[in-house]
């Protein structure tokens, strides 16, 4: 196959850059595996290694420092055919490591090259994450407080299936390129190589020397079986075949009348796990049976199991603006710290308020109608009140009918739950009747 | 007619998918969150992709990459999330990729708090790039704007290559209301432009008469370069001073030379008012509430709701003031676009109830202003 190297522009790397060695046997690689520019995708970032997307004839994605596996997945989860190369420095390393831990977890089909030349180049030979503590850098004595990165023992900890870490002057680096393009996952080369613009001007860095530094090391080459496992692209399609499509949400037509005229407003006063804003749900879908428009605006904490939660609705035969109430016409006092959120709004009730008050939450004083409820006897737990109250409500002939709320548990449950709803609502009632 | 029951978040999502949105990327984050839920239940059964990416920069390059390999593209989240997108808009909006960013906003600064809504991004999102360049931004008022506004944004991420955000609050977002589906107005599906004949393609060459430059995607016959660095029309970086003014200013005018063209609002008028409210998003229905109650009164105000904040309808602002003898802007913030109507209507008195409390402006606020100042 010819060369993909870009004639046009060629490599413009300081003489003696392993870059520029690595770019003619990345072309090799190319070559060997028969690939044409339209089937690769060079995906780069920032720095000398960030140059590279330029020197081929193929497609390609330039962004930002550290970034380039990020812009790869969503490259390779459109496109899987394609051949999508990334090109990241130490540097991009560094900055990136996020990334990189989620590329060997994900083990979608990418190939990561790491240029690493221990240092940044092109901003003036400052210490990267794989600077060694002996170094004479760009940051005068800070790299000898850190301690330099190992790439590969991170990847392979991150659960990275081919890991190869190896000199840019290797005689077989194409073909250990074309090995990890060819592998189905996600494959990362840690390739050492010398920096003669910066790195090498105050430090002794030889092809020799990589040589002999790296036999130094537990020896990392092609696939980790411990981290063999399927390729995130077709597990993620096997997957989402086989999800059900989320259909239409439901579409209710008016049926009922509602108990009472106008525009009607209720707060529900409870705590997490009380399930508040699943029955100020309900209520607007009992609304909507009725043909009335509805809003529902929730308050809680961000703590999931503990806190306040309150649920303000309104149910109106004409369109809703302001989604707040002032003046509620019923409160649900269903637990103390929903009531105590909101002590404020208890000032502002008159007569034309309901309140209901569950056994053991204390209200603050008001001008409010007083309806108070203990549903305990009628064996109906905690966690069940704020369901319940929607019947009690009911029964009481305000704001919706039995009928519009058996309708809707009808609409948004099914199966066991749905009988259980049904039987609560009416235990509930009966506790009233 | 039949009523659906339908929060902010999952009309969006569902606008979305509606547009021909198949690939989203997000990062966890309240109040956004419900949007990936729903794009997890919406896009892998019809073949398309939701990825819970690493992080926020993470999933913007996800949807960058995606959307070069032509796919459209959403993402969403807050403020913080917001502040993480940054450079990444920028790259956005410098190589015209298009994408639409949801930014549901809740109360800052920082991770301030996450339950409570506000407006306070909106000059984040106009200026929140490096380059200053400018962008599109969008304001739902509710569940029904929430669905068409974000098919629009699609739209105008599409003919314009660029990133268009929706400017959505807690208070809309996680509010769920009563839609009549079938009533919605929906406009026609717009997909990026692919060259005539497609020979002998520039990435960024811009035919005659046009303003941005036709789109192949990544992986195509024809090879496509991508690159974050100021470039010329082919997609190499440049130190040519004219090539790089020449593309600079494209990219501003190619936004503010259209904005007539998608200036979404809604104007209302009462007879003899001499008051102009100017209010967006979730506000902007207390300043409804107050319209209709005054009205028919001796003392009725007219209400301009903005829909598109950025660029600013200038346009739409100065036909809406011109018989007001005073105009006050009503926002959830501690007064942003106010300085815009201000810019904007430099012989008006501009008046500004701002509040940043975590709680709604109340028609009642709005009243008082009125007769308070």
């Amino acid at each position: 196959m010819d060369s993909l190297l870009n004639i046009e522009r060629p490599p413009v790397y300081c003489p003696g850059c392993a870059h520029d060695k690595i770019s003619h046997t990345l072309d090799r690689a190319f070559q060997n595996m028969g690939l044409t520019g339209e089937k690769i995708v060079m995906v780069s970032d920032i720095g000398c290694s960030g140059l590279f997307d330029t020197f081929f004839k193929t497609h390609a994605l330039h962004g930002l420092h550290g970034r380039a596996l990020t812009y790869a997945i969503g490259l390779k989860l459109a496109r899987p055919d394609l051949n999508v190369v990334v090109t990241m420095g130490d540097g991009g390393q560094g900055i990136g490591g996020a990334h990189l831990l989620a590329a060997c977890r994900r083990n979608l089909d990418l190939t990561l090259l790491v240029l690493n030349n221990f240092n940044f180049g092109m901003t003036g030979g400052q210490f990267s994450a794989t600077t060694p503590l002996d170094a004479q850098v760009g940051s005068g004595f800070l790299n000898q407080l850190e301690h330099p990165l190992d790439i590969c023992q991170v990847a392979r900890s991150a659960g990275a299936p081919y890991v190869t870490r190896c000199s840019g002057y290797r005689s077989d680096l194409s073909d250990e390129i074309q090995r990890a393009i060819e592998f189905k996952g996600f494959s990362i080369l840690d390739i050492w190589g010398v920096c003669p613009g910066r790195y090498t001007k105050k430090n002794r860095l030889t092809p020799k020397a990589i040589e002999a530094a790296l036999a130094e090391l537990p020896p990392m080459e092609g696939v980790v079986l411990e981290n063999n496992r399927q390729e995130y692209g077709t597990h993620y399609r096997e997957a989402a075949a086989r999800q059900n499509p989320a259909g239409d949400p439901f579409k209710i037509e008016a049926r009922f009348v509602p108990p009472q005229p106008g525009r009607q407003e209720v707060v529900l006063l409870g705590s997490a796990g009380q399930r508040i804003i699943t029955a100020g749900e309900i209520l607007c879908l009992a609304g909507l049976t009725a043909g009335l428009q509805t809003t529902q605006k929730n308050e809680y904490n961000i703590t999931v199991l503990r806190g306040p939660s309150i649920s303000e609705l309104i149910l109106s035969p004409e369109e809703i603006d302001y989604t707040g109430i002032e003046r509620p016409s019923a409160v649900l006092a269903i637990d103390q710290e929903g009531v105590d959120r909101r002590r404020a709004m208890f000032e502002n009730l008159d007569e034309d308020s309901l309140v209901v008050q569950f056994e053991g939450v204390q209200i603050p004083p008001c001008k409010a109608r007083v309806h108070r409820v203990d549903l305990k006897p009628r064996g109906i737990k905690k966690p069940d009140w704020a369901l319940a109250s929607l019947a009690v409500l009911a029964n009481l002939g305000q704001i919706i009918s039995l009928e519009m709320l058996a309708a809707a548990l009808k609409i948004r449950f099914k199966g066991k739950i749905l009988e259980n709803s049904l039987e609560l609502i009416k235990k509930a009632g009966k506790a009233h009747s | 007619m039949s009523l659906t029951l339908l929060e902010g978040n999952e009309a969006v999502a569902r606008g979305a998918v509606a547009a021909g949105c198949r690939f989203f990327a997000g990062y966890p984050i309240t109040p956004a969150t419900t949007i990936l839920n729903a794009m997890l239940s919406l896009l892998p059964p019809l073949g398309g992709v939701c990825l819970q990416a690493e992080d926020e920069i993470a999933s913007i390059g996800a949807c960058l990459g995606a959307s070069m390999a032509g796919l459209k593209v959403m993402t969403a989240t807050s403020g913080p999330g917001i502040s993480l997108y940054s450079e990444q808009i920028s790259f956005a909006i410098g190589s015209e990729i298009p994408i639409v960013i949801v930014d549901v906003q809740r109360l800052g600064p920082s991770t301030g708090s996450a339950t409570r809504g506000a407006d306070g991004d909106v000059h984040f999102l106009r200026w929140g790039n490096s380059g200053g360049l400018p962008v599109i931004v969008l304001a739902p008022v509710n569940v029904a704007d929430c669905f068409t506004l974000t098919v629009q944004a699609f739209n105008l991420a599409e003919k314009f290559r660029c990133p268009v955000f929706i400017a959505s609050n807690k208070e809309v977002a996680m509010t769920r209301e009563s839609i009549d589906m079938d009533a919605l107005q929906i406009p026609d599906i717009v997909t990026r432009a692919a060259p005539p004949g497609g020979k002998s393609f520039l990435p960024f060459q811009v035919r005659a008469g046009q303003g941005v430059p036709d789109f192949l995607p990544i992986g195509g016959e024809i090879l496509v370069r991508q690159t974050s660095s100021t470039h010329g029309p082919n997609g190499y970086i440049t130190t040519d001073h004219k090539e790089i003014g020449d593309i600079i200013n494209r990219l501003k005018t190619k936004i503010h030379s259209a904005v007539d063209k998608l200036s979404f609002h809604e104007m209302n008028t009462a007879k003899n008012a001499e008051t102009l409210i100017i209010s967006y998003g979730v506000t902007s229905r207390a300043a409804k509430a107050v319209f209709n109650e005054l009205k028919n009164t001796n003392r009725p105000v007219s209400l301009l709701v903005l829909k598109t904040l950025w660029p600013v309808p200038a346009t739409v602002i100065r036909r809406a003031a011109r018989d007001a003898r005073r105009v006050m802007v009503v926002e959830m913030n501690l007064g942003q676009y106010v300085h815009e109507i201000e810019r904007t209507l430099p012989d008006k008195p501009i008046e500004l109830l701002a509040q940043m409390d975590g709680r709604l402006i109340t028609p009642q606020a709005i009243k008082e202003k009125i007769v308070h100042g």
